[in-house]
């Protein structure tokens, strides 16, 4: 265990810090754009930033993941921080960590298996789109000089990197930040800053508890949003943690990671920071900048603070045209480009999924819902996938004796089906139904059945049913008692 | 518990483990495993620092993450198979009768732990590929393997020569006496000299202990000679197996809790540092 904790530690030193300072440098403008989003200053979203990836470290359950203020949640919190102010939402981000942290506690991290790959591809793209969104304010009624030096910004960002040597030793985004302010201050341009979006950090954070009332009124203004806040953020960094444990071919704790994010949310909260999550683009950074194991995301953390604190002036100065551009950087890694390009290979049920995913979250602003709307239309769309595998056979035995046999799954959406196939209006003395065969999965199915039955004896006929017993066992609600292999094969031969 | 589990890499003691497999293989009429763990390394190859992420970089970066793996993980693979092979015909060569191979991904720990239900015995090399031979050191994952693995490990040192007679180290401890039961129900030392030694001062409570162990060998059938010993008890028992001309020593490994080995240290991190004879661990 000693060796474990070393190894996610200490096992990749170089590559952990030059990773981390890659990814601070790309934190910084985002942790502003986000809290510029959330409408509150700068400094909230660098605490947070901060404070969560320094706490996640330690607690979460994805090494090289990094966590910190993401949008996701920034735009969440946007009618709180406006109807009710800074303190509230500094109560909900620790609410949300309560909430999380239970949430690790009830095991809730492998409900993720109900969220399809489609939800989670609708997702990601969701989230690129609006955080792309996001940007369009800094970009209307400005003069053309924003639009210049944005493009420029996304010239560097995508040919630095083209250039030989250093373009693979220098961050681009880290260059466009550096060239634009130089250019923003050598021509005294005057265009928007990030001094002139709110107040930036000037200290160390201090441990502060959040002033508002602790009584029932609080709690009901500020459980709402805590709660699509911990469902966003633990949505999101469950994703995430998926992408990381993809691309590095190994495993993570999702149950931990859920109660890390907690704890990390608490952490910012206490700390006068906002509630964040797992980061989607800065996680594939860092992978692709060489960070592996925990210390990453400590020294993206740290490294953060440390500027942030230590170069606060120099920060002032940046163009917010500069942060669009690393900002829209950012959408675009973030948003799953095979996704559009397997739109057309995939089932169209697939493609659905992602597309409403992505509709509803674009729509609402709200990624839980997107979500929540992926998840029930993909659960539609596989019932109805199963309820073509049911099949009524009939066959003629003479003397007016007819009988049916069931072979397939009977549930609620092949409830109507099944009563379909019987033939009512033949005039039959004798009728054998032969279920043995058939899966009954519901309440529906077994009343349907009961349905089919006294249809028949009230057009006269003497019905026999085959099989009942073994078919209604098979309703297998607490699938606990057959869950051993053997249970499940003779489950599934048709007894 | 029918297989005799050798740990083989590229590291200089790989023979010496092989032919000691094949020794124990032979005295316990067990198959003989031969095992190759393909570990990952934790470092990532190549550094992007560029930070700049655009259409398609997840994607892309998989495919190169992939790529690389697939390619370093295929001359492992290779690697490793030849490093059975050898191993394999050593064994063959050393006596043994059933020899399989086997490679497996992931790490030492998780691979062995695997194997656990069935092994009978373990045998491994004090240090790894990474170290120099001469180092007085425990290879990086010999102790985590011995903390985590329930079965007796042999652990080889520089040399394995088939021991004419054995020592145990016995203080009276409850692991001592579970490693001396376990010495006197295996075939795998049956008929060999054994040298029963404490390292003083004995209390009267330890005089009695060892007199009941001393009768619990030789009821096994084993010739049981007894010695009590001053000092420092690693380098007074290493003094002792080079006067006697001892192969072999068997101790029961951490007898005392995690912490008070952090404090005080543990007479068996030590000797499996220092013994230049062949130990076998009981827990």
């Amino acid at each position: 265990m000693l060796a474990t904790l070393k190894q996610e530690w200490f096992g990749n030193i170089r590559g952990d810090l030059l990773a981390g300072l890659v990814v601070a440098l790309a934190l910084i403008p985002e942790a502003i754009a986000f809290s510029i989003i959330a409408g509150v200053d700068p400094k909230v979203g660098l605490y947070a930033s901060f404070c969560i990836a320094v706490v996640i470290a330690f607690t979460g359950g994805r090494p090289g993941m990094i966590s910190a203020a993401t949008g996701a949640m920034a735009l969440l919190m946007i009618t709180l921080v406006r109807e009710h102010g800074l303190e509230y939402l500094l109560a909900a981000t620790v609410l949300t960590g309560m909430l999380q942290i239970l949430a690790g506690f009830l095991r809730l991290g492998s409900l993720m298996r109900f969220v399809s790959r489609s939800v989670v591809t609708g997702f990601v793209n969701a989230l690129a789109i609006l955080i792309f969104l996001a940007q369009i304010p800094e970009l209307t009624g400005v003069t053309w000089h924003v639009y210049a030096m944005t493009a420029t910004g996304l010239g560097i960002i995508y040919l630095f990197p083209l250039l030989p040597r250093v373009g693979k030793l220098i961050p681009s985004p880290l260059v466009c930040i550096l060239s634009l302010t130089a250019v923003a201050i050598l021509l005294q341009l005057d265009i928007r800053t990030v001094g002139d979006m709110g107040e930036l950090p000037d200290t160390l954070p201090v441990f502060l508890w959040p002033d508002v009332p602790l009584n029932f009124a609080t709690l009901t203004i500020i459980f709402p949003y805590a709660a699509a806040l911990a469902v966003v953020g633990l949505l999101e960094s469950m994703m995430t943690a998926t992408i990381v444990d993809d691309l590095t071919d190994t495993e993570s704790d999702k149950n931990r990671e859920c109660k890390g994010q907690g704890i990390a949310n608490i952490g910012a909260g206490l700390l006068g920071g906002m509630a964040g999550c797992a980061m989607i683009g800065q996680s594939v950074i860092n992978v692709k900048s060489g960070g592996r194991g925990r210390l990453s995301c400590f020294a993206a953390g740290t490294f953060l603070l440390l500027m942030v604190v230590f170069l606060g002036d120099w920060l002032t100065r940046i163009p917010m045209a500069a942060l669009v551009a690393v900002m829209i950087m950012v959408s675009i890694g973030t948003f799953s480009w095979d996704s559009i390009r397997n739109l057309r290979q995939h089932p169209l049920s697939s493609s659905i999924v992602m597309l409403a995913t992505v509709v509803v979250v674009v729509g609402t602003h709200n990624l839980a819902l997107g979500v929540l709307v992926g998840v029930l239309l993909a659960a539609l769309f596989f019932a109805n996938k199963i309820s073509r595998f049911m099949l009524v056979k009939a066959a003629d035995e003479g003397d007016g004796h007819r009988v049916y046999t069931v072979i397939g799954q009977v549930f609620f959406a092949t409830a109507d089906g099944f009563i379909a196939a019987f033939d009512f209006k033949e005039a039959l003395e004798r009728v054998t139904i032969d279920v043995s065969a058939a899966h009954f999965w519901d309440i529906t199915s077994v009343s349907a059945l009961d349905k089919v039955v006294i249809k028949f004896r009230r057009e006269g006929a003497e019905v026999n049913l085959v099989g009942m017993n073994e078919a209604s066992a098979t309703i297998v609600d607490r699938f606990g008692v057959h869950d051993k292999p053997e249970a499940i094969a003779s489950l599934m031969s048709g007894h | 518990m029918n297989n005799i589990v050798a740990c083989i890499d590229g590291s200089a003691s790989a023979r010496c483990v092989t032919i000691a497999a094949a020794w124990a293989s032979g005295r316990l009429d067990t198959r003989l495993l031969l095992l190759h763990v393909l570990e990952r390394p934790s470092a990532p190859p190549a550094q992007d620092l560029s930070g700049a992420i655009g259409l398609g970089s997840r994607e892309q970066l998989l495919e190169e993450l992939t790529a690389l793996d697939e390619r370093r993980e295929k001359l492992a693979l290779e690697h490793g198979r030849h490093l059975l092979e050898d191993a394999e015909a050593i064994a063959v060569n050393a006596g043994a009768r059933d020899v399989a191979r086997k490679q497996r991904h992931g790490d030492l720990v998780g691979a062995l732990r695997d194997l656990e239900e069935d092994t009978r015995l373990l045998v491994m090399g004090r240090l790894g590929e990474d170290h120099d031979i001469a180092a007085h050191t425990i290879g990086s994952h010999l102790e985590s393997v011995v903390r985590s693995v329930h079965r007796p490990i042999m652990v080889v040192m520089r040399e394995f020569v088939a021991p004419r007679q054995f020592m145990i180290a016995y203080d009276g401890s409850a692991t001592a006496s579970k490693a001396l039961e376990l010495v006197a129900d295996s075939p795998l030392l049956a008929g060999l000299p054994c040298h029963l030694v404490t390292v003083g001062p004995v209390t009267a409570e330890q005089t009695r202990q060892i007199g009941q162990a001393r009768d619990t060998l030789a009821e096994a059938g084993f010739d049981v000679t007894t010695a009590t010993l001053e000092g420092e008890v690693q380098s007074a028992l290493g003094q002792y197996h080079r006067d006697q001309g001892i192969d072999l020593m068997v101790m029961g490994a951490w007898g005392h809790s995690r912490i008070r080995q952090f404090f005080v240290g543990s007479n068996t991190t030590r000797m499996l540092s220092h013994s230049d004879i062949t130990l076998l661990l009981l827990r």
